[in-house]
């Protein structure tokens, strides 16, 4: 049996350090408060964080391609807004499939301006973010939006239902999150996602359609995000137009925290579920603590920038720059 | 080359000029006031309305020009307003009577750079990129918002501060001169000094600039301040006049002031940019919303609006950067 040298623990706390962190504190929660690993505590935790949850995981196939989508945020209010309206235009069989058309419409534009016309992708979703903005505004009349009939439809069990005591939000991300683990880790085309943002030029070279597969990471995306909107709606039945404001940055926090490079070829489904769920776990152990909610910002900092710090530290063999 | 750079630099006050003859057509028959757009009071209200986002816009020029970028400056406004206006109810701050109110800006201030350096230091010494740095710490600034004050708004109305910020200096309102005073500033600082060729030679390749002997983190540290600085003048200039501040504000001040950035022709990989054609897009976003409710459209349609121009900008950019590259080939 080999050694296990020192060398070879640095290297695992470098490469699991997001695993290790997140053991420690679930263990330093748990101790702190008994009610912290309660099922129904656990349970509520991932609930709420599936919405942003499932916007990470269409993030991090953007990620790993090798560029950026700030848009999400307001597309989800798009699609909650959208969805809303015309669940009582349409009737809710038909509002849906028609959000998830025009929600990925608007990913496909955005694909093709960043994957065929090769704009910078963080400015083309930054002008997506204010543009989109504006569309939901203009859709909605600057007002609230909300279900006439809230006690008689079907439509609030995405949000809303449970399924054999699990709730369905979780059922659907931990489904999500499978199949889109599945996706990239098993199939050509995911392969071909990692090859472009690792290396676009030698991708490219080695006959990878580029373009094509950088548009369909934003068609992932947008798909992720327009079953975030649909939980939206359905859990609350009524939106401001603002639901998804601040939540690109938000979703950008956890697939970072998850170890995805920004620069492209590196991230995993697995890593983002890891990230999404620390920062859950984070608010939810602050409040049970009896701390605020806005500690949590503080704590996500701290954390965010240790954990790329320490990445990208063990990857250069030390700890500080050597930025002169 | 000249040519093209004349075009490039040119072609934001274009954009301005279009817009002012549009707005002013257009509002002869869709106005709904029967007050003409190119109104002398109305412009000036106009560069006044462009101060606070133009400020910050300003400092992400430089910011940028070296190849970062800040995401954390619509908290650290808003943290910088918090002090400005809590300091002055201090209880030792009150029994300076008439110093309070300087004391407190430079209180405020000095926050702005506290932040900006802490944002500086650690994209200097631990090498994450400052994308990642500013998105923590624009999540972190924004706890401490919250913290200090919790959800409840920080209000203290001090009317001499009030005064100095209404008051028209040859016409100009106060927080213009201060756009204008940071635009000659920073533009000093970037065309005539060692550290503004610095920055743009570390933008533009920051290998070839540490070769050259170029200290690449003081520079970054500098520009950090800078726009920490920028952002709580921004701050202090707004508040002065509210006088009261809620832990939400200043909240996407970020990606309104890249926008302007951008707008104006400043490059997202560094190196190339200039804080003149930044000050012409801080006016033409501005100039957009004023006309768009002039003419009667809906406030919200803006944003559509600019997001449409801004990518309508990037690809026109793109093209004729295309274009210049063919020439140089042939």
């Amino acid at each position: 049996m080999a050694q296990l040298t020192r060398k070879d623990l640095t290297g695992f706390l470098a490469r699991q350090g997001i695993l290790v962190a997140f053991a420690l504190f679930m263990i330093g929660f748990a101790l702190a408060n008994q009610r912290f690993l309660d099922v129904d505590n656990v349970f509520g935790v991932i609930r709420s964080s599936a919405i942003l949850g499932i916007m990470a995981l269409g993030v991090t196939f953007v990620v790993i391609g090798g560029n950026l989508d700030l848009s999400v945020g307001s597309m989800m209010s798009f699609s909650t807004i959208v969805v809303l309206d015309l669940h009582d235009k349409l009737g809710p069989t038909l509002a849906i499939p028609a959000m998830f058309a025009l929600t990925m419409g608007l990913g496909a534009f955005i694909g093709f301006l960043v994957g065929y016309l090769k704009l910078n992708s963080l400015i083309v979703t930054l002008g997506m973010l204010s543009a989109i903005h504006g569309l939901t505004l203009t859709w909605s009349g600057g007002k609230n939006m909300d279900i006439a009939d809230k006690e008689g439809t079907w439509f609030s069990v995405f949000g809303q239902g449970s399924v054999a005591g699990i709730p369905v939000p979780i059922l659907m991300f931990a489904g999500l999150a499978v199949v889109l683990s599945l996706l990239l880790t098993k199939t050509p085309f995911g392969r071909k996602v990692y090859a472009v943002g690792g290396n676009g030029t030698a991708a490219t070279f080695s006959g990878v359609p580029r373009a094509r597969v950088v548009f369909q990471t934003y068609l992932i995306s947008s798909f992720c995000v327009a079953m975030a909107g649909l939980m939206q709606a359905s859990r609350s039945l009524g939106s401001q137009n603002t639901v998804g404001q601040g939540m690109e940055l938000e979703v950008l926090a956890a697939v970072i925290l998850g170890g995805a490079s920004l620069l492209g070829g590196s991230g995993t489904i697995f890593k983002t579920v890891i990230g999404v769920l620390i920062l859950g776990f984070i608010q939810n152990g602050l409040l049970l603590v009896g701390l605020e909610f806005y500690v949590q910002y503080v704590v996500t900092w701290v954390i965010i920038i240790l954990a790329v710090w320490l990445d990208i530290a063990a990857k250069r063999g030390r700890l500080w720059s050597p930025i002169a | 080359m000249k040519r093209e750079a004349l075009l490039k630099q040119g072609a934001i006050w274009a954009f301005i000029l279009v817009e002012l003859v549009f707005f002013s057509v257009a509002g002869e028959y869709l106005s709904v006031s029967d007050k003409a757009f190119m109104d002398f009071d109305n412009m000036l209200l106009l560069l006044k309305q462009s101060a606070p986002i133009g400020i910050i816009a300003l400092g992400m020029t430089i910011i940028m020009i070296n190849g970062n970028i800040d995401l954390s400056v619509g908290a650290t406004f808003a943290l910088s307003a918090i002090v400005l206006l809590d300091s002055m109810t201090w209880p030792f701050m009150q029994a300076l009577g008439g110093w309070s109110v300087p004391l407190a800006w430079l209180l405020a201030l000095g926050t702005g750079v506290v932040l900006g350096a802490i944002n500086g230091l650690i994209v200097w010494k631990t090498g994450v990129d400052a994308f990642i740095v500013t998105l923590g710490s624009m999540l972190g600034y924004r706890g401490l918002v919250f913290m200090y004050n919790g959800e409840q708004p920080t209000s203290h109305l001090n009317w001499d501060l009030v005064d100095f910020a209404e008051a028209q200096i040859l016409g100009l309102h106060t927080a213009t001169w201060f756009l204008l005073g940071v635009a000659l500033f920073l533009w000093l600082l970037m065309t005539k000094t060692v550290h503004g060729r610095n920055a743009y030679a570390i933008g533009n390749n920051r290998e070839a600039a540490v070769n050259a002997g170029i200290r690449v983190g003081p520079h970054f540290l500098i520009n950090f301040m800078l726009i920490g600085f920028l952002a709580s003048l921004s701050a202090v200039v707004f508040y002065s006049e509210s006088g009261s501040v809620n832990p939400n504000d200043g909240m996407l001040y970020e990606l309104w002031a890249i926008t302007a950035v951008v707008l104006g022709g400043t490059k997202l990989t560094g190196g190339y940019g200039s804080i003149i054609s930044t000050l012409g897009g801080v006016i033409a976003i501005q100039l957009l919303r004023k006309g768009l409710g002039h003419i009667g459209a809906d406030t919200e349609t803006v944003n559509l609006v600019i997001g449409l121009i801004l990518i309508a900008v990037l690809f026109l950019d793109r093209q004729l950067n295309r274009k210049g590259k063919e020439e140089l080939k042939t």
